[in-house]
């Protein structure tokens, strides 16, 4: 067709993979018939290599048994063929491979080669980039309780698209099973083989919502495998999900419960950054309302709160109405059965963040003789009144500092020598009487004096409170008669917090 | 058998034994059988041998089995797939089963079997599927089509799928409609001509309906279909924003990602001072922050689009800066990104804050983040001005604190500070110069050594010095040896007394004892320099240094404008254009942000017209008729068998049509990314040729309506060239309708029949918009008047001359083919009348390169008559002005490819030469001096 572009495809022949291409040309894709001059070496085979503008499309065709010094051959040129997520690797922290699932063509392992590489260099897992380029793929990459989701894609496509897919597939892993772990991964792998095959087809996701997925595929539960092995029932739901193509495809229909309840946790993070003065440097809170609804039917819930305006960004679950949000900032849905997080919020640095603690501390390495001096207390800040628990202190040491000898007034520590980490778990924070944590480090023999500036991070929780201020005011339901039920906690924590000496 | 003989060589224990139990009589046992398979199978086991035993399973009520042999032939069908038809009954008969879950099963596995011959079966279960009555059988066809399309395009073409595949763009089911997106945008980027995804208005506002419904994947398919899309207007642009802003709340970090680049694209088209675009940068920023605190994964991708975004438009972000501080347990990856937007985001207000936090980076553990972090400090220092004097201390800190790498990369920054700021902080250049001995990396000692000889005058013991560096000199590397060479040459100059045996000692370094030619050239021409004229030397070397420009590793506009139209892609990860690395058998389109309303220029802004999209397009030259002859009879050019009158011309039936052709529509129909401009050349010079003097060689033509000035026919296709079929013809412009009109002149002895006409790609995207209407058979010795209509959504390509138009007839002899040009003058659009202030706005935005000027001799027309004639041709006349003596008349036009041509005509009482000034908004268009030449000379209407 003279309208068409022309889709060319360069092919190379060599005598073998090494060599240098003997004859090459411009072919176009499709059934090509090929005329070609070229001595062939009978013993060696030819290799056909398809090579286009980017250096992902290579493949390779071998033509061995039949040699020919001119003629002409037919071959089909592949078009090169395009999907989301071509395969999904999993992979232990120690590199081996212990899943495989190809959604189009089987693609070798040896891809994989790449990461570990990258691995390699990175040193720490957490540090290998999350898109990786290889001469034939990409490898999108994520790393979630300490396995490796490494997909392979051939194609443009949004790389948030499949990150986001792997931590769904992750999820769905540690919601069917509890945990997601290469051993629980092993002991239902035909299970996960099947949950694979429903959440993604050629590339499209099709069911991810964990409650079309568990009528899909039902978890195993001890009592179903006993009645299955008596009864020969199977674990395929046979039927339809009724979520899947209505206007709400989270929620099933004919829900029943005696209970009808529904409770919600609103669980704030405080990302922070403390200077050694202790004056805030960036803080923000990551709050986020975890439901779990077990109401019968089809209730419709509005959820208000006293103070909505407090929250500068918000993502919801995609039951929410955006609609009565922007006009009324209300959450208006018809939640899914079960347990759902129903919107993540952002309070930014541009409103005051209260932090709930502050840190003194002293981390001195001397010049004179491979020792150092620590000393730490925490107190509390601006708590709303409620007490500061589970208050740990992580401190990553510099590599030269060989041991601790610290006393601590309250808790205890450790300090792990391979990775340099001290601990210390203080536990609950009494304002009366503030933990301490002081004594002596000692550094290498001939180690020159730290460079880097250990830093602190901090955990710690604070029960009854968000921290923003955020407050639900009331929940009403409408649709259904019963009375639900409800429930609210708060629940403040720290995120990414840390002080820098 | 030979399968059983085979068997027995790969079998080991365990296959044997799981073959046994396949063949069990207890459904229970084969089922656990075949779960042991499929478990061997995730591993990486190879238990192919056992296909026929698992595909006997096949035949079963039980669901969960069935899925598992499904699973098993979808993995090893293609390695087996005499074995795999053996299955293909089995489909048949589920596609048919009364339970919608078994159908869509079926349907789906199917389409992943990638065996020929069992996609031939696969077309009737498919066409029942898609028309199926439960939407999860529809939507699951969908992806079917797609997953076949790519088995076998022509399959799904012949069988009418991709209609029905349109057709599902209607469906009720809001995740039908997303599924048949996804589909179709998959097919269309393999057939990056096809007319596949044809968004109009009414299309864009079903797949906005469907987007509040769908699921979260399907919202990012419609989006980014949506992103292809180039609404009318900045009010369709804002009603689009409008219904695309609530996704920037969804919890999917990719659909915020799709929704801010359907954002930032249609940004570019609201005029900057509406209330709502103020609104919409202000809704931009939240979400953006927000995927922020997203998994280090996510935050990563979302941190290098931020970094498209903000060079784009600082403004989104400029009041976030906190947000992209590191914190000390972000992955790498995420703090070298993090760092980068920094800088980029530092400005006067919040240098302190910035400088505060890279100083302390700059103490972290991490090597190649504390290198960076120091660059940062210096990057800075040349940005903002007010906070130099600041860095620069912080700079020599950090030098105090003797780290090695630390110090090192200071130095290179401070360099860089020198040179923007020559005669400021030169006090600290003895602190550098302590640090001399520690110095091992080549850049580093560069830098040092250009500073050096840079200030050699305030260094007291420069000679010395630099004397130290010349003991290694030929262990160095290049960088430092030609530092160094330059350096004592400048110290010379500087010194010409102490320094004379230094300087020959290191020409004689560079000249006699060194390999590298780059190093040998520079000695000898400064050699060469210093002993024919010093004072020249002085003059050449120590010349006066162009500044440094303030940011460095800016993405270069065009690519960066690509760039954003391609946000949350693997395009937006690597910033590198798609075709960089998306295979070539998808269309590379090159994306544009379109121009923006109200700004007075016409859709397309002059600098982002030309470069990359018209780099791409291949020269012009008509392949060998080999080449065509094979291409052509790939396509089924069937002749018209309608009797009906030839379709009018509005642009939906012409999409119609051109399928009916094969050729399908233009790519950039579907994407139109204001692309026709693009694929204007940027200069175009080349003269016009004298064929279009041949065409238009007649001052008098035929006499003709409405004023619009039509060549006369000329012979395009003699009849000895073409097997007795003799072609002439003409364009001509009516009723806003481009036609060609053409006399078929049968010459042999034959009669002909199936008449088809196609075009090659050209400059304005002519195409026909209907198949050519020969109906009766054409005896010899007769001809036949044909006018064919023309649309203007053709693929384009540009050509040379620019109005050049390849043509391909066939009829039932052959397929012949020729070239013929069309008058310019014929693209002029009937809405092509400019607004007075955007005429002036406009006219002073065109840069003077665009600008041409010509002469018309002999034009004994006054200016109004003048004036009314060229209305005629669609040249309008905006405003006149009458300036001693001389009329002055404004003019606009709009070519079809919207881009707006102004012009000045000069008319001078008494003067029959008139002079005319063009400026065209992309560059100046040849062609033109023509085409007003002859829409003037043309008779009285």
């Amino acid at each position: 067709m003279i309208l068409q572009q022309q889709i060319s495809v360069e092919l190379n022949m060599r005598n073998s993979p090494s060599d240098p291409p003997c004859q090459s040309a411009l072919f176009k894709g499709g059934h090509q018939n090929i005329t070609f001059h070229q001595h062939v070496n009978p013993s060696q085979f030819i290799v056909w290599e398809l090579l286009q503008d980017g250096p992902i499309c290579r493949r390779l065709f071998s033509n061995s048994g039949n040699f020919w010094h001119t003629g002409t051959i037919s071959c089909n040129i592949p078009e090169l063929a395009a999907e989301m997520i071509h395969s999904l690797f999993l992979i232990n922290h120690s590199g081996d491979i212990f899943l495989e699932k190809h959604w189009k063509s089987v693609i070798s392992r040896s891809v994989c080669d790449y990461f570990f590489e990258a691995k390699e260099k990175a040193v720490d897992p957490e540090n290998v980039s999350p898109v990786l380029q290889t001469p034939h793929h990409y490898l999108i990459t994520i790393y979630r309780d300490k396995l490796f989701f490494l997909s392979v894609i051939q194609t443009e496509v949004p790389p948030l698209f499949v990150i986001e897919f792997l931590h769904r597939v992750a999820d769905t892993i540690q919601d069917y099973f509890g945990e997601c772990s290469e051993s629980v991964i092993m002991d239902n792998v035909v299970t996960v083989y099947e949950l694979l095959e429903e959440m993604l087809d050629n590339g499209f996701p099709l069911a991810t919502e964990s409650n079309v997925l568990k009528e899909m595929i039902r978890p195993p539960t001890i009592l179903r495998s006993v009645v299955n092995t008596l009864t020969g029932g199977s674990n395929v739901g046979d039927t339809l999900p009724t979520g899947q193509l209505s206007n709400i495809p989270w929620r099933r229909a004919g829900v029943k419960y005696t209970n009808n309840e529904a409770y919600f946790d609103v669980i704030e993070e405080i990302d922070a950054i403390l200077d050694k003065s202790g004056s805030t440097v960036f803080a923000e809170i990551q709050g986020v309302i975890e439901a779990c609804v077990r109401l019968t039917g089809m209730p419709d819930l509005t959820l208000s709160f006293m103070n909505p305006r407090l929250l500068d960004d918000v993502s919801f679950h995609p039951c929410v109405r955006f609609k009565r949000w922007e006009s009324e900032r209300v959450l208006s849905f018809i939640p899914p059965d079960g347990n759902f997080t129903l919107m993540n919020y952002h309070v930014s640095s541009q409103n005051l963040v209260a932090i709930p603690v502050y840190v003194k501390q002293s981390i001195t390495f001397f010049e004179m003789g491979p020792c150092g001096r620590l000393d730490i207390t925490i107190g509390p800040k601006q708590t709303m009144g409620k007490t500061v628990e589970a208050l740990m202190v992580t401190i990553h040491m510099p590599k030269a500092v060989l041991s601790a000898n610290l006393t601590p007034t309250q808790g205890n520590y450790t300090y792990d020598l391979a990775t340099k980490v001290l601990v210390w778990d203080i536990g609950k924070l009494n304002p009366q009487k503030l933990p301490n944590l002081r004594g002596s480090l000692s550094l290498q023999a001939g180690a020159p004096k730290p460079e880097d500036n250990p830093s602190l991070n901090i955990d710690l929780k604070i029960q009854q409170v968000a921290i923003s201020g955020l407050k639900v005011s009331r929940l009403d339901m409408y649709g259904e008669k019963y009375k639900p039920f409800k429930g609210v906690k708060y629940l403040t924590k720290a995120g990414k917090f840390q002080v820098r000496t | 058998m030979m399968c059983d003989f085979l068997f027995s060589l790969v079998c080991t224990g365990e296959i044997f034994e799981l073959k046994a139990e396949l063949n069990s009589d207890k459904k229970e046992k084969k089922k656990e059988a075949v779960k042991k398979v499929i478990a061997s199978m995730t591993v990486g086991k190879d238990v192919s041998a056992l296909f026929p035993d698992v595909v006997n399973c096949m035949q079963t009520d039980n669901l969960e089995l069935k899925k598992l042999v499904y699973l098993y032939l979808m993995n090893y069908a293609k390695s087996q797939p005499d074995m795999a038809i053996m299955a293909v009954n089995t489909f048949v008969k589920d596609c048919e089963d009364p339970n919608p879950l078994i159908r869509a099963l079926a349907v789906r596995t199917m389409g992943c079997i990638r065996v020929d011959k069992i996609t031939e079966y696969l077309c009737e279960p498919l066409r029942k599927c898609l028309k199926d009555e439960d939407p999860y059988v529809r939507k699951t066809a969908a992806v079917c089509v797609a997953k076949l399309h790519d088995i076998n395009a022509q399959l799904v073409e012949d069988q009418g799928f991709l209609d029905t595949l349109k057709d599902l763009i209607s469906d009720s089911n809001p995740m039908v409609v997303a599924n048949a997106v996804a589909a179709l945008s998959e097919i269309a980027e393999s057939h990056p001509n096809s007319n596949l995804l044809d968004l109009n208005p009414q299309t864009i506002n079903k797949l906005l309906t469907a987007l509040n419904e769908c699921t979260e994947w399907g919202q990012i398919f419609i989006l980014d279909c949506l992103a292809n899309y180039t609404p009318r207007d900045d009010r369709e642009s804002q009603s689009i924003c409008e219904r695309v802003t609530p996704r920037l709340s969804h919890a999917n970090s990719a659909v915020v990602l799709s929704a801010v680049k359907v954002l930032m694209k249609f940004m570019e088209m609201l005029p900057k001072d509406l209330d709502y675009y103020g609104t919409l940068l202000k809704k931009l920023a939240p979400p953006l922050v927000t995927l922020l605190s997203a998994e280090p994964e996510l935050q990563y991708v979302a941190l290098r689009n931020i970094n498209l975004i903000v060079q784009r438009r600082p403004e989104i972000l400029k009041h976030e800066m906190k947000v992209f501080f590191v914190k000390y347990n972000d992955p790498i990856y995420v703090k070298l990104e993090k760092l980068d937007i920094m800088i980029r985001l530092a400005s006067q207000a919040n240098i302190a804050q910035v400088l505060a936090e890279l100083k302390e980076y700059a103490t972290e553990v991490d090597v190649d983040f504390v290198r960076k972090a120091v660059r940062a400090i210096g990057r800075c220092a040349i940005k903002v001005e007010q906070s130099a004097e600041r860095c620069v201390s912080t700079l020599l800190d950090l030098i105090q604190t003797k780290v090695n790498y630390v110090v090192q990369e200071a130095i290179v920054v401070i360099k860089d500070i020198f040179r923007k700021y020559p005669n400021k902080y030169e006090s600290v250049i003895a602190t550098l110069c302590e640090n001399l001995d520690s110095l091992d990396e080549p850049e580093a000692r560069a830098a040092m050594i250009w500073i050096v000889g840079e200030y050699a005058e305030r260094i007291d013991n420069a000679d010395e010095l630099l004397e130290s560096f010349l003991e290694g000199f030929h262990d160095e590397s290049t960088q430092v040896q030609l530092q160094l060479l330059t350096a004592i040459v400048k110290l010379f100059l500087k010194k010409p007394t102490e320094t004379q045996e230094l300087v020959q000692q290191v020409l004689s370094l560079a000249t006699q004892d060194s390999d590298n030619p780059d190093l040998r050239d520079r000695g000898y021409i400064y050699w060469r320099l210093l002993s024919t004229d010093p004072v020249a030397a002085k003059e050449v070397v120590l010349a006066e240094k162009p500044l440094i420009s303030e940011e460095t590793d800016l993405i270069e506009p065009t690519l960066l404008e690509e760039l954003i139209c391609h946000i949350g892609t693997l395009a937006s990860v690597y910033h590198k254009p798609p075709s960089a690395f998306v295979e070539g058998s998808r269309g590379v389109q090159h994306k544009r942000l379109p121009g923006s309303a109200g700004s007075g220029e016409s859709v397309e802004s002059p600098d982002t017209g030309s470069a990359a999209g018209v780099s791409e397009a291949p020269p012009a030259v008509i392949p060998s008729q080999g080449d065509l002859l094979g291409d052509l009879l790939n396509l089924d050019l069937t002749p018209p068998t309608t009797t009906g009158p030839p379709p009018p011309a509005s642009s939906g039936m012409q999409m119609g049509a051109m399928d009916l052709l094969g050729g399908g529509l233009d790519s950039l129909m579907g994407t139109g990314f204001g692309a026709p401009p693009a694929a204007m050349p940027a200069s175009f010079n080349v003269p016009v040729s004298g064929g279009l003097d041949d065409l238009f060689d007649l001052g008098g033509g035929v006499g003709m309506p409405m004023g619009v000035f039509n060549p006369p026919k000329t012979v395009w296709l003699p009849a000895m060239k073409a097997k007795g079929l003799e072609i002439s013809g003409t364009f001509v412009r009516r009723a806003g309708v481009i036609q060609m009109e053409m006399t078929l002149t049968n010459k042999a002895m034959s009669v002909m029949t199936d008449f088809a006409i196609q075009f090659n790609r050209n400059s304005f995207g002519l195409a026909p918009a209907g198949p050519l209407q020969v109906l009766t058979p054409l005896s010899p010795n007769q001809s036949i008047e044909a006018a064919l209509p023309l649309s203007t959504v053709g693929p384009v390509m540009k050509m040379e001359p620019l109005n050049n138009l390849q043509v391909a007839v066939k009829n039932n002899i052959d397929v012949f083919y020729f070239s013929c040009q069309y008058p310019i003058s014929m693209l002029f659009a009937e809405d092509g009348k400019m607004e007075r202030q955007v005429f002036l706005a406009t006219w002073k935005d065109i840069p003077n390169d665009n600008e041409s000027q010509f002469q018309i001799k002999d034009c004994h027309l006054n200016s109004d008559a003048a004036s009314n004639k060229l209305q005629g041709s669609n040249i309008f006349t905006i405003a006149k002005r009458t300036v001693e003596g001389q009329d002055m008349l404004y003019q606009s036009m709009k070519l079809t490819n919207g881009i707006w041509v102004l012009a000045e005509l000069r008319v001078q009482a008494g003067n029959p030469n008139y002079t005319v000034s063009t400026c065209a908004t992309v560059s100046a268009l040849d062609g033109l001096c023509l085409a007003y030449k002859f829409c003037m000379t043309n008779p009285e209407p």
